[in-house]
């Protein structure tokens, strides 16, 4: 995970055993249960504000830090493909979220 | 300057793909996205390990510059155009680079990686070779650059442009939400500062709003003064190159600079004044 930069992590989102302290919302996203390797998530709070976006690992997984409270997922991919998800987060969980789109 | 001037679609850039005088740029902080697919002929540029000091915290210098631009084959009179990730924030940056050491025929690609791979268009493994150059930069031009006294000197007095998510300018989070928190020594915002998230000036597909829309943000929603000067900031730099990027690049607003020290610096800064809370 690098620390100094905004960007997603060398090497795109691993889904693995997070850190105690954060607010995780995690997940994959797959099509014809195969992932999605192309595409985008994008956390969005209250009245659709953006917070935040990542682009799919080579899993289809992504992750986000978020604080607690209730989020909006928003996946998107070629082919104008879309899906929302309602999360809810807290510290100390992993909130998982997978997506078939 | 306006914005037929300094932004591109992805249609003139597969137009433009392979001919002589154009160099496509792809800017990242995770240069594996460039690895796995990039536009066809681009380069990539690695946001730290090229565009950084790998020792002070600055960005490379004059001499770094030149030395960089010549490895990888890019000439004074060449055309380049950038795109990336993260919405362009790092292509955004290097833009501003390129600006800054005075390369001024220099272009963003509309939307970055993300519309590119949306739209389903063309990516490539292949990396070209391109034969070194001497390339010459200028002075840094310190005009677009504000440094820590100089945004200290502007609380109250110019405009100071806050870009970062809601939650960071209110303190609430020190890092994005796709980042685990860490960083500055103090959450909070520079006081007198407006909260313009660098994303209301993006679609969802990364592209820039329409420049009656821009203005319409930061004049009448966000109530910033056009008559005055304006610095705008983020965590470390890329985002605010990104608002950077539309209030001189697209809107043509004549004294805007960007604070690279961002909030790393300034948060963890012994004495300053800080503010905390929503924006208001």
């Amino acid at each position: 995970m690098s620390g100094d930069g905004c960007g997603a992590p060398a090497g795109g989102v691993s889904v693995s055993a997070a850190t105690g302290t954060q607010a995780v919302v995690e997940g994959r996203v797959t099509r014809d249960g195969a992932p999605v390797v192309t595409g985008y998530v994008r956390l969005l709070g209250t009245g659709d504000e953006f917070v935040a976006e990542v682009p799919l690992g080579e899993d289809g997984g992504f992750r986000f830090f978020a604080a607690p409270g209730s989020w909006t997922l928003r996946v998107l991919a070629p082919g104008g493909l879309r899906a929302e998800r309602s999360v809810d987060a807290d510290y100390g969980q992993v909130t998982k979220v997978d997506v078939n789109l | 300057m306006s914005r037929s001037d300094v932004l591109v679609d992805a249609d003139w850039a597969e137009a433009h793909i392979g001919e002589p005088g154009v160099v496509i740029v792809e800017v990242d902080e995770d240069t594996s996205a460039y690895d796995k697919g990039h536009i066809p002929t681009a380069i990539k540029l690695d946001w730290k390990k090229d565009l950084q000091d790998p020792v002070r915290r600055d960005f490379v210098d004059q001499t770094g510059f030149e030395t960089l631009l010549s490895e990888r084959g890019i000439s004074n009179d060449d055309t380049v155009l950038l795109y990336g990730g993260n919405n362009n924030w790092f292509a955004a940056y290097a833009y501003w680079y390129f600006r800054l050491y005075g390369h001024d025929k220099v272009l963003l690609l509309d939307g970055g990686r993300k519309k590119w791979e949306l739209d389903s268009r063309e990516l490539t493994r292949d990396v070209p070779a391109r034969s070194k150059t001497s390339y010459v930069a200028k002075d840094q031009d310190s005009s677009l650059r504000a440094l820590r006294d100089e945004v200290l000197a502007a609380i109250g007095k110019r405009n100071l442009v806050d870009v970062r998510s809601p939650d960071e300018f209110a303190g609430r989070l020190l890092a994005p939400a796709h980042l685990p928190q860490e960083q500055a020594q103090r959450g909070g915002h520079i006081p007198t500062a407006k909260n313009v998230p660098w994303s209301k000036a993006a679609n969802e597909d990364g592209t820039f709003r329409s420049d009656d829309e821009l203005t319409e943000l930061y004049r009448s929603e966000a109530g910033l003064d056009f008559g005055k000067d304006t610095i705008a900031y983020c965590r470390i730099g890329e985002r605010s190159a990104h608002t950077w990027f539309v209030l001189h690049e697209l809107l043509d607003q004549p004294n805007v600079k960007n604070y690279d020290g961002s909030w790393t610096e300034y948060g963890s800064l012994v004495g300053v004044p800080i503010e905390i809370g929503d924006g208001r």
